[in-house]
């Protein structure tokens, strides 16, 4: 029975949905403070997907939600756009790593790193800190050097992606997961303690100040402006997701993914596109790590942890690997529960204990649930949900259809050339 | 001078090098019967450290540790700990593993690192409830040291790991070897399906394999603790990567291969410890020793991924 209600269920009618986004952009705008209808806002693009109109019409709703509503509503409140930057900068790593794992199904744990060589490249580069080792005097630059070095980041981070491809490729399975877990590793310890011999990262103590982005003498150092950088460049990385996705390329990740001896036999270079998978989700990467560096102003190893590796791995994994509207919404999810909800939990505890009802020692303190919360996540959507929230959808070939099209008479292939060729003989 | 101090680093390095082949045991059993990487087992180490910590503590607050003898008390740590961390071993893979036997390789992996950081942050709100701070020093059992041969000394604590490392490696290795649950648990990690015909109760076997593993790794944990005095809840994560590389060093599922490479591992990572820093004129010191153990691991994988002792695997279609 309930199987018979979700498959009539077509989808949200549109005018829920554009009530919903309604109401709650108006509550977001007369109450200042309204953690919820920003929330609301937020999740009218879920609703969206699930509503049962045209894409085009979706396409339409969504830009204007995320382009107009949401800096109109929320531009004035630093802290809204933040979150919604910071959102935006993990949905952007989540799609990256979902070429990886998703589409190529390689379990990459030092995803992180390549987030790193990215923002390194930038902030050693616009800061003084080049200068040590690079003669002449010539740094910092300024912030027009932002926009030249996304393709920096974008390249830089391709660049670790090959290399650290070559070698790591060669084993799979498990045992990729663990040597890229090595690699990640490898590579924070490394940018702390690459103060010495030559001091190129300047080790623990992090690079800083780090120049905001700048467009024609215009400083563009707040919130408001970064979520507009990130929502280019989430736009340009889910336009390139969708095209990779159904390349031959993209076709042969899931071929690879699926089964790598049958993949190789049909004439796929197994090293070459598992390569091809590192290079693209790192560059991505790459390109979050110079905003991110610019966003923060300031970075150092302790961004760079394993724990934030598994934390996209965990949006990827809970979204639905390979599944690009599903890695959005693990992504903004997980995001939102670790800045906002865990946060505002804990400021209610917090609340809680000044006013003496409950005695929370530090260490309890909801914020610093992470682990935990990851954690249980993964144990479930291994368990209960592996295909994730939204799960891909899977292209089939419908057998039936090939057949009664005109282009096939009865035989499918090479078949149907050789009994029309042997029939016009025998006329 | 650098020559001088090669005994001791040796000694260290065995020492640290038993610890991590106990661990490296728990890791290679489990390998050898599911082909599974138990993702959790660090995390396991982790918890008999703390378990074992707390054994002490509170034998030492009722004033119970007082005028006992250190040795009893160390073997009656390390038996409530094994017994505990076996438990928790056979619950995890009840809950998290077994309902995932015959998935795509990955997901059980995925649910072993939930496992992983689950347990990081239960036994870190455990002792924040219990004593307000998770980073906590253990009560020592043993102080003086024993010269070896007047070039290098020993403390008894790590001599202790050494003797109670080759005691635990030695009874795994008759038991797998002579007992009946032995045979079986070769014939499972063998060939699971036939061994079933042959009225093996595989979930069984099973079981028993990740009991044992981790009151192994329980077992080292407490060990740890001795020598180390102070623990935290993310020991576990290093150290089970180490012995993660220790087992693959010396061919995973090979139980011989796991107590060489690990010892062969500790040595090699105190020798680089000791002496990368002086060798590079300080350029690259000893904060680089896990890289060291890492990049021995990807070495070991690119070149002889079958280890020192294993056996090559042909892939089959």
């Amino acid at each position: 029975m309930a199987n018979l209600v979700w498959k009539s269920f077509k989808g949200i009618p549109l005018y829920v949905t554009l009530i919903w986004i309604a109401v709650f952009s108006l509550l977001l705008h007369f109450l200042d403070k309204s953690v919820l209808s920003f929330l609301g806002i937020l999740s009218s693009i879920v609703l969206l997907y699930f509503t049962n109109t045209s894409n085009k019409i979706k396409l339409a709703i969504g830009a204007l939600v995320l382009i107009v509503i949401i800096p109109l509503v929320a531009g004035e409140n630093r802290y809204y756009m933040e979150v919604a930057s910071q959102v935006g900068i993990y949905v952007a790593m989540a799609l990256g790593l979902n070429i990886v794992v998703g589409f190529a199904g390689l379990l990459d744990l030092g995803y992180v790193a390549f987030f790193a060589a990215g923002a390194y490249a930038y902030a050693i580069f616009s800061t003084s800190q080049a200068n040590e080792f690079i003669a002449g005097n010539l740094f910092p630059l300024t912030g027009d050097w932002f926009w030249p070095f996304l393709i920096v980041g974008l390249i830089v981070a391709a660049i670790f992606g090959i290399l650290l491809g070559l070698p790591v490729l060669r084993v799979k399975g498990d045992y990729l997961a663990i040597v890229t877990l090595g690699f990640g590793e490898i590579i924070r310890i490394v940018f702390n303690n690459l103060d010495k011999p030559i001091n190129i990262t300047n080790g623990p103590q992090g690079i800083t100040p780090i120049p905001a982005p700048e467009l024609f003498g215009l400083k563009m150092g707040t919130p408001f402006y970064f979520y507009f950088i990130v929502l280019f460049v989430i736009a340009f990385i889910v336009l390139a997701n969708i095209r990779f996705e159904h390349s031959r390329l993209g076709r042969a990740w899931i071929a690879v993914r699926e089964d790598e001896l049958a993949a190789q036999s049909m004439g796929i270079s197994l090293l070459n596109t598992k390569l091809a998978a590192f290079a693209t989700g790192a560059s991505f990467a790459g390109v979050v790590g110079v905003i991110f560096a610019a966003k923060q102003t300031f970075i150092d190893p302790t961004s760079f942890t394993l724990m934030e590796s598994i934390g996209i791995l965990v949006m990827v994994i809970l979204g639905g690997s390979g599944s690009i509207p599903g890695v959005i919404l693990g992504a903004a999810f997980v995001t939102l529960l670790q800045v906002q909800l865990l946060k505002e939990f804990s400021n209610f505890l917090h609340s809680l204990q000044q006013s003496g009802i409950i005695n929370l020692p530090n260490q309890l303190d909801p914020s610093k649930f992470q682990r935990l919360v990851f954690g249980i996540m993964l144990i479930f959507v291994a368990l209960y949900r592996p295909n994730g929230l939204i799960p891909a959808k899977r292209k089939t070939n419908d057998l039936g259809a090939i057949k009664s099209s005109p282009f096939s008479s009865g035989k499918l292939g090479i078949l149907s050339k050789l009994s029309q060729s042997s029939s016009t003989k025998q006329s | 001078m650098l020559l001088s101090i090669l005994p001791q680093v040796l000694v260290d390095g065995l020492t640290l090098g038993f610890m991590y082949a106990v661990v490296a045991l728990g890791y290679t059993m489990v390998y050898g019967i599911l082909e599974f990487i138990n993702f959790a087992h660090g995390e396991i180490f982790m918890v008999g450290a703390f378990v074992g910590t707390e054994v002490l503590l509170i034998t030492d607050a009722i004033g119970g540790l007082e005028g006992m003898n250190p040795y009893v008390a160390l073997l009656m740590t390390l038996v409530i700990t094994m017994i505990l961390t076996g438990a928790l071993g056979v619950g995890i893979e009840r809950l998290a593993y077994r309902p995932l036997r015959g998935a795509p390789r990955l997901v059980p992996l995925i649910s072993a690192i939930g496992v992983s950081f689950l347990l990081q942050d239960i036994v870190r709100f455990a002792e924040a409830i219990a004593r307000n701070e998770f980073y906590l020093n253990t009560p020592v059992l043993f102080t003086g040291t024993v010269s070896v041969f007047g070039i290098a000394t020993i403390p008894i604590k790590g001599l202790v790991v050494i003797v109670l490392a080759i005691v635990l490696m030695i009874a795994l290795t008759l038991f797998i070897g002579k007992t009946k649950w032995g045979i079986a648990m070769r014939a499972v990690a063998q060939d699971p399906s036939t061994a079933s015909l042959m009225t093996i109760n595989v979930d069984k076997v099973i079981m028993l394999t990740f009991l044992i593993g981790s009151s192994l790794g329980g077992a080292t944990g407490v060990l740890f603790a001795q020598n180390y005095g102070t623990i935290d809840p993310y020991i576990g994560f290093i150290l089970g990567m180490k012995a993660f590389t220790a087992a693959v060093l010396g061919g995973i599922g090979n139980l011989r291969g796991a107590m060489v490479g690990g010892v062969l591992l500790g040595m090699l990572e105190s020798l680089a410890g000791a002496y990368m820093g002086p060798l590079t004129n300080q350029a690259f010191g000893a904060e680089y020793k896990d890289v060291f153990a890492f990049s021995i691991l990807i070495l070991v994988l690119l070149f002889k991924p079958e280890g020192l002792f294993g056996e090559a695997v042909k892939e089959k279609v």
